[in-house]
């Protein structure tokens, strides 16, 4: 399977995201913002950071850097692709996803393990995990997931969230909501369900020395999947 | 503008050292000279005060590779690689503006450490802030915690560890020193000596603004009443561009173009161009209409003294400069040849084609005022007598609780939780551990760190309170299972021209000196941070020691944690029961004077060789370093951490049993073992002549304290936990 990663200038999970890719099996090549043209995939991935600095709001410029028309297109014709944390960011950015990722609840960066709780596992990256609930790491400061009524109905119907903030039992309520995201949101999917945003980064998780094994689960099942 | 004294006062430079650089120059200095003779005389740039010290330091070992004189220290971890480590003070600025100040030191410092070629894998700090009653701590904090995280976040660095520490003595004056440690190839580390004349002297990085002149003076005074009015002088910040100068340097270092590479730092062009020249024996020509400036009209002496952030300076090897420009436009940031060495052994700077400045290198430097200014011993308080009076109606639960939910024990995770700590992903210890721990990406390898500090200790005697803080540094990597290598040192102290203080300085070098030459833990870097003293109220001297340590295999790592139930709890090193200057005596007793625990290096040694030689023989579970609040704190943690309990036995008979839960006697360990290896584990203590009591067994819960006391862990942990996040959200 072949992989792409995207280095905006201050991506700083680029090269997490490449040593996780490479240790489940993927060829992953890493691409420059400036790139054109993206080599043939089966898995893009948009990085964890602060593109561009996020002086602007969070993955602003990102979405208008120009790599991203390939990618645009390339997620349009159904490839699979992924943002994590601040490729999350860009995705809403560039509209790929509804919605917004605003500065979190208690205006603090924060960096911990949460649990989410897997709402749609009819999609590639989810589908065949055994278990409802993974331990992944979250490092962000602006991951407080915001939509209006009518995108929130509109990703209902169409069952577009992936996983939502919960604690280790499943249970989804405000107290194990780490930063105010509307439902708990942590990760959502586009309405064809090829594109998957999400704050929490698998790939900070990937041996037992780390903050968990969890991230091994997404990137083995992910792979599976793609076989 | 002409030059007289009266100027030069003003530029914080004395009489005799204005009539110094009248001499040396044989004429009076133009402005733009002045400013250049100030910036690099003031204390922070040319250590006038503390070099005559500080050169008795140890700073050679077996694994030394760069001592203390370069950008940062330099030491070898086996293979081909090698650890660039420095420390280093961002007080004064901190203070003005909390988050500008600390996250420019966190910038500054991971600078140092990537000139030399490293890239950065660790951040750590250590930080001090005035009592939580006095109205400017919480802000002061919050400001601290969110520029420390905004700028290692945004890079991508792990913040790895750090300490906190809160005492009115800081209320004027906080402290903020940030560590960074970065890997490095041997074969490719660079210094900051320029080699060769006609050689292009180029300037990369961030433009050049009127932000931060005359920082490093600043840094060099007290504060007085108008500190509001030194705002402009504070630096800000810009990760975004400091993460893109990093990987346009490691780029650029890559191939072989670089002669010399040095940061601008503090004094920014001026000591950086100066530093080159004068380690190289050289003369450097700067064309200060090259030099890329963000604001219009800047003069040669807001060139010269701005302290701009993320911008270096690079000599080149000729007909390099195309390949070298070409890496700095993909990374969007600015490149101008804005000189050349030379053999003047000068440094002449030109503006609209006139030359402005022309000074001797070696009188900026060689001949820069060096002071052994007066300064008082400290004589060893005399102990304290205590006796059952002073523990009457006093409970152990009540004061583990009290002690565990006090600003200095409590759990600081609500401040590294906004660090990244995990980016990079190879943070296996987090901070809030003994140690921080990263692996060596794709090896085996990891480097332990941790950062230090007892200001308590310090200040009732420095010259134990120097000897104690390394010998914790090294216990805190021992205990996570690390070898020792090297410390670097951040010198915090006030006023060097008050004897006392001078004092306490010349004393805690001494102490630190005396440890690490003892424990063979020399000192590779460090910095000196004077005059934090505020309208004649300086702060306790608080020297900060980061530690550096190895383990050859990441996966013989210790942790503090409890493991499983059944298990023998062992105290090594000698518990004698000395109250003084305990957390205990200071906060509970409300006994202050007296003298720290005494320092005994050959037992601190031998207690911390035993425990590692314990833990390569695989026969420690578990460990954690005996410090603030004594055994009963230590182990409390050790519960905690792994949701275990304990059943203390009958212990040291000989002393009051509140004497052997809070003392904080030194060169002490509590580890977990196996029943099954107790046996070995006493003949390797016993062989070692290691003294060690028997503590108790781990429990599946509760803390039991001679079958009388029963404590739930789940009540500790609360009050361990409560303090510092209401004390922040409220």
């Amino acid at each position: 399977m072949n992989s792409s990663v995207i280095i905006f200038p201050g991506s700083n999970c680029d090269r997490d995201m490449d040593v996780a890719l490479k240790k489940f099996g993927f060829k992953n090549k890493m691409l420059w913002h400036n790139d054109t043209e993206l080599p043939k995939s089966d898995l893009v991935v948009l990085p964890g950071g602060f593109s561009y600095g996020d002086y602007l709001r969070c993955g602003s410029m990102a979405s208008k850097s120009r790599i991203i028309d390939s990618v645009i297109k390339f997620a349009k014709s159904g490839g699979l692709l992924l943002g994590i944390c601040n490729g999350f960011q860009i995705l809403t950015e560039t509209e790929l996803l509804p919605g917004a990722l605003l500065r979190n609840k208690y205006s603090k960066f924060i960096c911990q393990n949460v649990f989410v709780k897997i709402n749609n596992s009819d999609n590639k990256y989810f589908k065949n995990i055994k278990k409802n609930v993974l331990e992944l790491h979250i490092a962000h400061n602006e991951g407080n997931f915001f939509c209006s009524n009518d995108q929130m109905k509109e990703i209902n119907d169409n069952n577009q969230i992936a996983i939502n903030y919960c604690n280790q039992n499943g249970e989804i309520n405000d107290i194990f909501n780490p930063n105010g995201a509307i439902k708990n949101i942590a990760g959502l999917l586009n309405k064809q369900k090829n594109i998957l945003g999400m704050m929490p980064h698998p790939e900070r998780m990937i041996d037992s020395y780390l903050s968990g094994e969890d991230g091994s689960i997404f990137f083995e099942n992910l792979m599976g999947n793609l076989k | 503008m002409e030059v007289n004294e009266n100027i030069a006062l003003e530029h914080g430079l004395n009489k005799s050292e204005y009539k110094k650089i009248c001499d040396l120059l044989k004429r009076t200095p133009n402005i733009t000279e002045l400013g250049i003779f100030s910036a690099m005389w003031n204390e922070h740039c040319s250590y006038k005060s503390s070099r005559l010290h500080l050169k008795n330091l140890p700073t050679k070992g077996k694994k030394v590779i760069q001592g203390p004189g370069e950008n940062a220290g330099v030491v070898d971890i086996d293979d081909d690689d090698a650890i660039v480590f420095k420390i280093e003070s961002h007080n004064h600025p901190s203070f003005i503006e909390p988050y500008q100040g600390a996250a420019t030191g966190v910038g500054g410092i991971m600078r140092d450490v990537f000139t030399m070629g490293a890239r950065p894998i660790a951040n750590l700090n250590s930080i001090h802030f005035g009592s939580p009653q006095n109205k400017k701590t919480k802000n002061l904090l919050r400001g601290v915690v969110q520029g420390i995280g905004g700028y290692g976040n945004c890079i991508g660095v792990p913040t790895i560890g750090g300490q906190t520490s809160f005492d009115e003595c800081y209320n004027g004056n906080i402290l903020v020193n940030a560590m960074t440690l970065g890997l490095v190839k041997k074969n490719k580390i660079f210094y900051s000596k320029a080699v060769g004349i006609n050689k292009p002297v180029i300037y990369v990085g961030s433009k050049t603004g009127r932000d931060g002149i005359h920082g490093a003076s600043m840094a060099s005074a007290v504060f007085d009443d108008k500190i509001e009015e030194k705002k402009p002088t504070v630096q800000v910040g810009d990760p975004f561009t400091e993460k893109l100068l990093l990987e346009a340097c490691l780029e650029l270092m890559a191939g072989d173009s670089i002669i010399s590479i040095q940061d601008m730092g503090a004094a920014g062009l001026t000591s950086s161009s100066i530093e080159m020249a004068s380690k190289g024996k050289l003369g450097i020509e700067i064309n200060l209409n090259k030099v890329p400036c963000r604001e219009s009209n800047m003069t040669p002496y807001e060139i010269m003294l701005s302290e701009s952030q993320e911008r270096m300076l690079i000599v080149l090897e000729n007909g390099k400069e195309e390949e070298a420009k070409k890496i700095f436009d993909k990374w969007n940031l600015d490149f101008s040849i804005i000189g050349k060495t030379t053999n003047s052994k000068k440094i002449e700077l030109f503006y609209d084609q006139k030359k402005v400045t022309e000074i001797p290198i070696n009188a900026l430097v060689e001949n820069s005022p060096m002071y052994d200014r007066k300064w008082k011993k400290t004589k060893l308080p005399k102990k304290n007598k205590f006796n059952k009076d002073n523990f009457q109606n006093l409970k152990i639960e009540n004061i583990l609780n009290k002690l565990l939910s006090s600003p200095n024990i409590c759990n600081k995770e609500w401040i590294w939780q906004q660090y990244d700590h995990t980016v990079m992903g190879d943070t296996i210890l987090k901070p809030g551990s003994d140690s921080g721990i990263v692996r060596i990406h794709g090896t085996d390898k990891a480097v332990a760190a941790t950062v230090d500090s007892s200001a308590a200790y310090c200040f009732a005697h420095p010259l134990t309170g120097g000897k104690q803080v390394v010998c914790e540094s090294w216990r805190n990597l021992i205990a996570v299972g690390a070898n020792p290598i090297a410390i670097t040192n951040c010198l915090n102290f006030g006023n060097p021209e008050k004897n006392v203080n001078m004092g306490e300085f010349v004393e805690c070098v001494q102490g630190i000196g005396e440890a690490s030459k003892y424990l063979n833990f020399p000192v590779v870097s460090g910095n000196v941070s004077f005059y934090n003293e505020t309208k004649d109220k300086g702060i306790k001297p608080t020297p900060a020691i980061g530690g550096v340590g190895l383990l050859k295999n990441y996966k013989d790592m210790i942790t503090m944690d409890f493991k499983k139930s059944g298990n023998v709890v062992l105290v090594i090193g000698k518990t004698e029961g000395s109250l003084d200057q305990s957390i205990f005596a200071r906060e509970i007793l409300n006994i202050k004077n007296g003298p720290p625990p005494e320092i005994n290096l050959f037992n601190e040694k031998n207690n911390g060789e035993t425990v590692l030689n314990l833990i390569k023989k695989k026969l420690i579970i578990s460990a954690h370093d005996v410090s603030l609040g004594g055994i009963i704190v230590a182990i409390t943690k050790m519960c905690i951490r792994g949701n275990k309990g304990i059943e203390i036995g009958k212990t040291n008979q000989l002393i009051n049993q509140f004497q052997y839960m809070f003392s904080e006697d030194q060169g002490r360990y509590i580890v977990e073992i196996g029943k099954d290896n107790y046996k070995e584990v006493k003949k390797v203590l016993d062989k070692s002549s290691v003294h060690y009591d028997e503590l108790g067994v781990v429990l599946e819960k509760d803390i039991i304290i001679d079958d009388k006391t029963k404590l739930s862990i789940d009540d500790l942990r609360e009050s361990n936990n409560k303090w510092l996040k209401s004390y922040m959200d409220n």
